[in-house]
């Protein structure tokens, strides 16, 4: 049943020129096999015994009342209560879903690209490219705590340095209409340097023969990017797309720090939070915006890694 | 989509390179300023907090954080005592390299897998792995508390009886949060690698395990050292699992040391920027021990710079 | 000169018990709510020998607080080494549900009131009834706020504050500022305040639970006690006019408030009260560590809400206690026993209060006479007052207060005007997480 093929692209390429032998399905020996199961058993177990198994858990858990307290065989079913009290009467979550669905766009249409960007530009042998990678990493380090003080420290409305530069009194975090923007910014200087760091390593599978190649052809450098590299760092491209779809949904800990997702910064991950945390937590209700949250994502990221596999044969 | 093949990476083009190295264009400059310009942008809300870092608290309080003054150096030995950072700083390494070590080990084999196995669950695997990294941790909270709450481990492995309030519970769950991210990155840069060199190697004879350790490894080096780079921070960054895992205060990693520093109300915030600053530097070490790896080209030929 | 005579104490207490009492009946899944009893099964009950390891979780890590704690533990010498496990404030409250289903230290600090009765419905914590009795210098209204609601002592209190109305006496005096004795008298200095360039009210909501005081030194203002108390029991509507009339008097006060409150931290509201910006605050007494850090630490007075309704008075203070818990099955119960008995005495609060003065001694035995100008105002206002409320998050179901009171709050400091409907869906999710 299991065949080792060569499963790349590049391998297609190479298989159409080399000759027909190696599109020929080997039989993988015991060895390999064995190999396989044992490279695979370990990882397969771990995710889905710590991530999965408590994920269906939580789904099972959205169905009930529970607190959190108390043995397993207390627990009381309600059925659909809590997804119907989500949609009706829990404010929250509407907003919740706008400002993940902006948290995606922007990282999407500015974020994402800059850190593609940053990389390309620091790629090429630039003098102090190690210090541009620094500074562009550096929020990546960052402990949450400290970001938090950071853009307290400029958007704060009487303390702050954007006020006071520019005399404003806007009120950044406090004012629901523009705070998921300032939080967008602030979550956008550390996103950059991380998509930055992924694309620098992608770069690397790209031949820089082809950039000489495509100079020779007197092709701008911008032609260049967008015709030669960007296609080939196809693979690259869709690890970014995904994590930062990824990162758009789960988004939490920045918010978390600001107001802990209140008034304006609501995020479906805060929402979670608010509700299992602390005592007295609602594990069921919050249980139940995990379940829609995945139920979401997963629609989506089912459909991103067709289309990603589609292109890999 | 035309896409020129990654494959003829193996041809050495040094005399091409030297076309690169013309002289200053105006292009150039722009790059320049437009790169220090960007990189003063990204750096400036850091050394806002490093210049405050180094005032004193009661100053800034009564001139307001936008004033000159109040320099003192107390709030770093301050931050280091009061947070307890001799202590932490030995439970986040535990935890940070063990768990990153797992991590990336697990990720590169079952990435290989998918990468370089067809098989019936190929798909579904993936989309499991990716998958995991949806759910907030926080949804989880309640289940894995309680599975780990019911492992039974001898006294001498833990003295809560269970994996509860143990470094090897709080690395179990991480490796298994960050594995579906890195077997996913793993499995995409290892689809982008040039073929020729498995069929060569599959025509010698070479095992899967001889494939992978011997070609793979190290062609995905720069992808390896970008995921530690990035697994580092986030782990040691990582304030969730480790606080509601552990019970133990003296257990507690570097971000509870920063947690030390805030009060049940009042905090002094210059201290805590202190405080972060000082948690900040071994991560910023890391950063530049693997930099060299994911920046400079490897054995794909391009051997710039 | 004990300030809080027993007898003045928390006459209404039972009947805030009973309704406790029907909301605890109204969701405590886990069956009965069993409290679990002393010395159930244990091989030393009630008087055994005090000897061997004790375990105490304290939910503060910050340095000051920890000294205290330590020095503290450090005047105990009864027999058992204590072994403290401190642990900072945010994440031991975040876990506190897990912690003590978990493996609990054998006594930990926590707060009175409801959020120390949910732990007793939920059979998390030992009745501590029998060191109780042996207490001395425990104020009846102690007593209540450490109990249950069907009489059993649970906490043994520790330190408390006022939450008050904070300004600073010398630019009080140089503008001829006097402490005021009604709601009108509040408004008119409000007022000239105004006219003097002064913000009148610093405000800040950031952490979304800073409003919650003003909102309910209004409530007990403008309703009452016992309304106060049954409202946080879930069991008056939220949409009602009585809490309307809440909001109303508070829309009296929102032209003197410090705008843009919700984006502002408390440290910053209180910054504005230390450079003359903003001339008075509601808040608790911890303000006062914020003004430590200065040379104002003695300029620092305060006076809890005036009377706004002569039929209601204002005899009502919210003063949160904060205290020692023990947990349901701890490994050393007698040595737990014997700690919490030390921990209830004065000795052991005198030296804690060395330390933090910006709080007061449960126990009113405790040496008054270190106090600060401060905390003698602090011990006299509440010795005057007939009744002490907790704090809305301690006062009701914390879910109920930080996902939907917090919020609420929040949503009419930005647009008062929509109070009504904010106050419709208060109302809905009260009815849906009350159930």
């Amino acid at each position: 049943m299991s065949t080792a093929q060569p499963a790349t692209k590049a391998g297609k390429v190479a298989s159409a020129s080399g000759g027909k032998a190696k599109q020929r399905h080997q039989r993988m020996n015991t060895q390999d096999r064995t190999t396989v199961i044992l490279m695979a058993v370990i990882p397969t177990v771990l995710v889905l015994g710590l991530v999965w198994f408590p994920a269906i858990s939580s789904v099972i858990l959205s169905l009930t009342d529970w607190n959190g307290i108390g043995p397993l065989s207390d627990i009381n079913f309600i059925g659909f209560k809590n997804y119907v009290d989500i949609f009706t009467i829990y404010p929250p979550f509407w907003p919740a879903l706008q400002h993940n669905v902006m948290w995606l766009i922007s990282l999407f249409l500015i974020f994402t690209p800059l850190g593609m960007l940053f990389a390309v530009l620091v790629d090429r042998e630039i003098r102090a490219s190690r210090f541009y990678q620094t500074s562009f990493y550096l929020p990546v380090v960052l402990a949450g705590a400290l970001i938090g003080f950071i853009w307290q420290l400029l958007f704060s409305r009487d303390q702050g340095l954007i006020n006071a530069v520019f005399g404003t009194t806007i009120d950044w975090y406090g004012n629901p209409e523009v705070n998921i923007y300032a939080a967008m910014i602030a979550n956008g200087w550390r996103h950059t340097g991380y998509i930055m760091l992924l694309y620098l390593a992608g770069l690397k599978g790209v031949d820089p023969a082809i950039h000489e190649a495509a100079a020779i052809d007197g092709a701008s450098q911008v032609q260049t990017f967008f015709l030669i590299t960007f296609p080939v760092m196809r693979p690259t491209n869709i690890i970014v797309m995904v994590i930062t779809f990824i990162d758009a949904l789960r988004a939490f800990d920045l918010v978390w720090i600001i107001n802990q997702g209140r008034n304006g910064l609501e995020l479906i991950a805060t929402l979670v939070t608010a509700n299992v945390i602390g005592e007295a937590s609602r594990i069921g209700f919050g249980s139940a915006l995990a379940a829609l949250m995945l139920l979401l994502s997963s629609f989506f990221i089912i459909i991103q890694l067709r289309i990603m596999v589609k292109g890999d044969d | 989509m035309a896409t020129p093949s990654t494959a003829a990476a193996t041809t050495s083009w040094e005399g091409d390179i030297q076309l690169r190295k013309r002289g200053i264009s105006p292009g150039r400059v722009a790059l320049y300023i437009f790169l220090t310009i960007m990189a003063l942008l990204w750096l400036f809300p850091m050394l806002w907090a490093v210049y405050n870092s180094l005032r004193d608290y009661g100053y800034t309080l009564e001139h307001g954080y936008v004033s000159f003054g109040g320099f003192t150096l107390e709030n770093f030995p301050n931050a280091w005592r009061r947070g307890g950072f001799a202590t932490s700083f030995g439970n986040s390494a535990i935890i940070t390299i063990a768990a990153v070590a797992f991590t990336l080990a697990a990720s590169s084999c079952m990435a290989f897998v998918l990468a370089r196995v067809k098989f019936r669950f190929n798909f579904t695997l993936l989309a499991v792995f990716v998958a995991a990294n949806l759910l907030p941790p926080q949804s989880l909270l309640i289940p894995v508390y309680r599975m780990f709450r019911s492992v039974q481990l001898p006294d001498w492995l833990s003295d809560s009886g269970s994996l509860l309030n143990t470094h090897a519970g709080v690395i179990l769950i991480n490796v298994a949060f960050q594995t579906g991210f890195c077997t996913f990155v793993l499995r995409n840069y290892m689809i982008g690698l040039p073929a020729a060199m498995y069929e060569a190697a599959q025509i010698d004879g070479a095992s899967l395990w001889r494939q992978f350790y011997g070609i793979t490894l190290p062609l995905i080096r720069p992808a390896l050292a970008a995921l530690a780079t990035l697994q580092v921070a986030w782990i040691y960054n990582e304030f969730f699992w480790a606080t509601v895992l552990l019970q133990s205060g003296d257990k507690m990693p570097v971000t509870s040391s920063l947690n030390n520093l805030k009060g049940t109300f009042f905090t002094d915030f210059n201290l805590l920027s202190a405080g972060s600053i000082i948690a900040a530097l071994p991560v910023l070490v890391i950063f530049f021990v693997l930099q060299k790896q994911f920046v400079s080209g490897l054995t794909l030929g391009s051997d710039k710079g | 000169m004990s300030h809080l005579k027993p007898t003045k104490a928390l006459p209404s207490f039972s009947r805030r018990s009973l309704m406790r009492g029907a909301l605890a009946a109204g969701f405590a899944t886990t069956g009965a709510g069993s409290l679990v009893a002393c010395g159930g099964g244990g091989s030393s009950s009630g008087g055994g020998t005090v000897g061997g390891e004790v375990t105490l979780g304290v939910y503060q890590g910050d340095e000051v607080p920890r000294k205290a704690m330590q020095a503290m533990i450090d005047g105990y010498s009864h027999g058992s080494t204590v072994k403290i496990n401190f642990v900072d404030h945010e994440t031991f409250k975040n876990n506190i549900n897990n912690y003590l289903q978990g493996n609990p230290d054998d006594t930990f600090t926590w707060f009175a009131g409801y959020r120390a009765r949910f732990f007793a419905q939920n059979g998390l914590v030992s009745d501590l009834s029998d060191i109780w009795q042996n207490f001395e210098g425990m104020p009846e209204s102690m007593k209540n706020a450490s109990s249950t609601q069907d009489g059993k002592q649970i906490l043994v209190p520790s330190t408390y504050y006022p939450w008050g109305v904070f300004y600073r006496p010398s630019v009080w005096q140089a503008r001829g500022y006097t402490e005021p004795k009604s709601k009108a008298e509040w408004l008119a200095l409000c007022e000239k305040m105004q006219a003097d360039g002064i913000i009148p009210l610093a405000f800040a909501n950031k952490g979304g639970w800073e409003a919650m005081g003003t909102f309910d030194m209004m409530n007990l203002r403008v309703n009452g006690y016992d309304f106060h108390v049954s409202l946080m029991a879930g069991e008056e509507a939220w949409d009602g006019e009585k809490v309307k009339n809440v909001f109303k008097t508070w829309s009296e006060f929102t032209p003197f408030e410090q705008p843009d409150a919700n984006g502002r931290t408390w440290q910053e509201g209180a910054q504005s009260l230390l450079n003359e910006q903003a001339g008075m605050m509601t808040l608790g007494m911890f303000i006062g560590q914020q003004f430590e850090t200065t040379q104002y630490a003695d300029d620092l007075d305060f006076f809890i809400f005036p009377e706004f309704d002569p039929a209601i008075g204002a005899d009502v203070v919210e003063a949160p206690v904060d205290g020692f818990m023990m947990a349901a099955k701890p490994k050393n119960e007698a040595g737990a026993k014997d700690l919490l008995t030390y921990l209830a005495t004065p000795e052991a609060v005198n030296i804690t209060l060395q330390y933090d003065p910006s709080v007061i001694a449960a126990n009113s035995n405790a040496d008054q006479a270190s106090y600060s100008a401060l905390q003698k105002k602090a011990v006299q206002v509440i010795g005057e007052a007939k009744n002490i409320s907790q704090f809305l998050d301690r006062d009701t179901r914390p879910d109920f207060a930080s996902t939907v009171v917090g919020p609420a709050l929040q949503s009419f400091i930005q647009n008062p005007a929509d109070i009504d409907n904010i106050l419709t869906n208060v109302e809905q999710q009260k009815k849906s997480i009350f159930g």
